[in-house]
């Protein structure tokens, strides 16, 4: 249970995904323009990849290792995450449509958003078991979380101030994301 | 034959893929901390592009267009793990340094941007051209960064000492280096007069044309069609206004 928590806390705060391991970066920049949309994406992004890592666990235990086809990992998850956003998304509209229209555009966004593949290849790499799995996606997707909705707020702040012409827009934004990334790199004092 | 150097002009600096687009902007960030480190990525993806562009410009007409998403990422992923396997094979050292960042070309959002916006409706050797002028803007990119980090953050450029030992600041080839060294070229990018792209979009929200935009490949496909089809009406109208008063 101990090493359970241990491996939550590693994923949201020591390895953040976004500040330290840059995944997802894409949408880091380009939704945290706004808070409402910040927090649905958040939304969605932990509901995705706790359950991607779950069945990319699963398949590769009991599929791709067996059948000795360890190099097919990459397309079969970017495949079965494909797979999985899509299903994740008619289930939601049938069967809550609120959650759905709470995350609106930003389920199918996150296909190709790299920290649900990254996810997945460093739990097999680090050879997680399937609980262990589960936890270090939970623990990374509310990493990213954190990550966009403190970014969110920085650029509300950022929006109303006279810069520089030339820092204008993503710039700024990055340096942002810097004084952040100094900012959890505290998180590894964290004794563990 | 100017169209082809045009592609490259275009992929190395007008459309610049992370300077200017803002693509793939994770794996520009992440393996940028030496300049060896650059170049090899930036190589890496290179080839990928090339040979994606190549097959899904050749393949356009076969592939349906509802599918065609999914049949990409087929093809790039197959792509993908091919040179996983022949640098794993061959350059040990490399695949060591860029680690997971190799498998994850994949959802690089060039490959897929470049794709969607431009091999599915050109040529099989444009294609390829524009490939190349991207792969090149995004390795240029890459060494540039991954040099400047080198040097700030340990005195070194391709591992040879050009700052006194002891000069190094760490930070820089820490995770909060790249997001600054980032930062700087993109501002030098803006005050030369070369805006990105990025800022528009987001400030106007999905303005239909995919071929700019950094999420086209995960796009919502309702969106997207509801948009195309919008202006095909249009166009069907305009046409049929056409013929009617040629008619008369």
């Amino acid at each position: 249970m101990k090493s359970l928590i241990m491996i939550i806390i590693a994923g949201a705060l020591i390895n953040n995904v976004v500040l330290n391991q840059f995944l997802g970066i894409c949408s880091f920049l380009g939704v945290s323009k706004q808070m409402k949309a910040s927090i649905s994406l958040g939304g969605a992004v932990i509901f995705v990849i706790t359950i991607a890592s779950a069945v990319a666990s699963l398949l590769y235990d009991f599929v791709l290792k067996p059948l000795g086809m360890d190099f097919m990992k990459t397309i079969i998850f970017i495949l079965v995450i494909a797979a999985l956003v899509q299903i994740v998304e008619m289930f939601l509209k049938k069967k809550s449509p609120a959650v759905y229209n709470a995350l609106g555009i930003y389920l199918p966004l996150i296909t190709t958003n790299c920290a649900v593949l990254g996810v997945a290849l460093t739990n097999v790499q680090d050879g997680y078991n399937f609980i262990q799995c589960v936890a270090s996606g939970f623990g990374t997707a509310v990493g990213y979380t954190i990550a966009i909705v403190l970014l969110a707020g920085i650029r509300s702040r950022i929006n109303e101030k006279d810069l520089p012409a030339p820092l204008r827009g993503a710039p700024i934004v990055m340096i942002a994301a810097a004084l952040m990334s100094i900012a959890f790199m505290g998180f590894g004092g964290l004794k563990l | 034959m100017k169209a082809y150097f045009e592609r490259l002009w275009n992929g190395l600096i007008k459309e610049n893929p992370v300077l200017v687009l803002m693509l793939g902007m994770c794996p520009a960030l992440a393996v940028s901390t030496q300049a060896a480190n650059g170049i090899g990525m930036g190589l890496s993806t290179l080839a990928v592009l090339v040979l994606s562009n190549f097959v899904i410009s050749c393949l356009r007409k076969v592939i349906p267009d509802q599918v065609r998403l999914p049949s990409y990422i087929v093809i790039v992923a197959s792509l993908v793990t091919v040179t996983e396997l022949l640098i794993k094979a061959y350059i040990p050292s490399l695949y060591e340094a860029l680690g997971i960042y190799i498998p994850l070309i994949v959802v690089n959002c060039i490959i897929l941007g470049r794709a969607e916006a431009y091999a599915n409706k050109h040529t099989p050797l444009l294609s390829v051209m524009d490939g190349i002028g991207m792969g090149l803007g995004f390795t240029v990119a890459l060494t540039i960064a991954g040099a400047l980090r080198e040097l700030l953050g340990t005195g070194k450029i391709f591992g040879a000492q050009l700052l006194p030992e002891g000069f190094g600041m760490t930070i820089f080839i820490q995770p909060p280096g790249a997001f600054l060294i980032f930062a700087l070229m993109i501002a030098v990018m803006n005050a030369a007069g070369i805006k990105t792209r990025q800022r528009k979009l987001v400030e106007s929200g999905c303005d239909g044309n995919c071929s700019l935009c950094a999420s086209a490949a995960s796009c919502d496909p309702a969106v997207k069609t509801e948009k195309a089809e919008k202006t095909e009406k249009a166009e069907k109208a305009e046409k049929a206004e056409k013929k009617g008063g040629a008619r008369k």
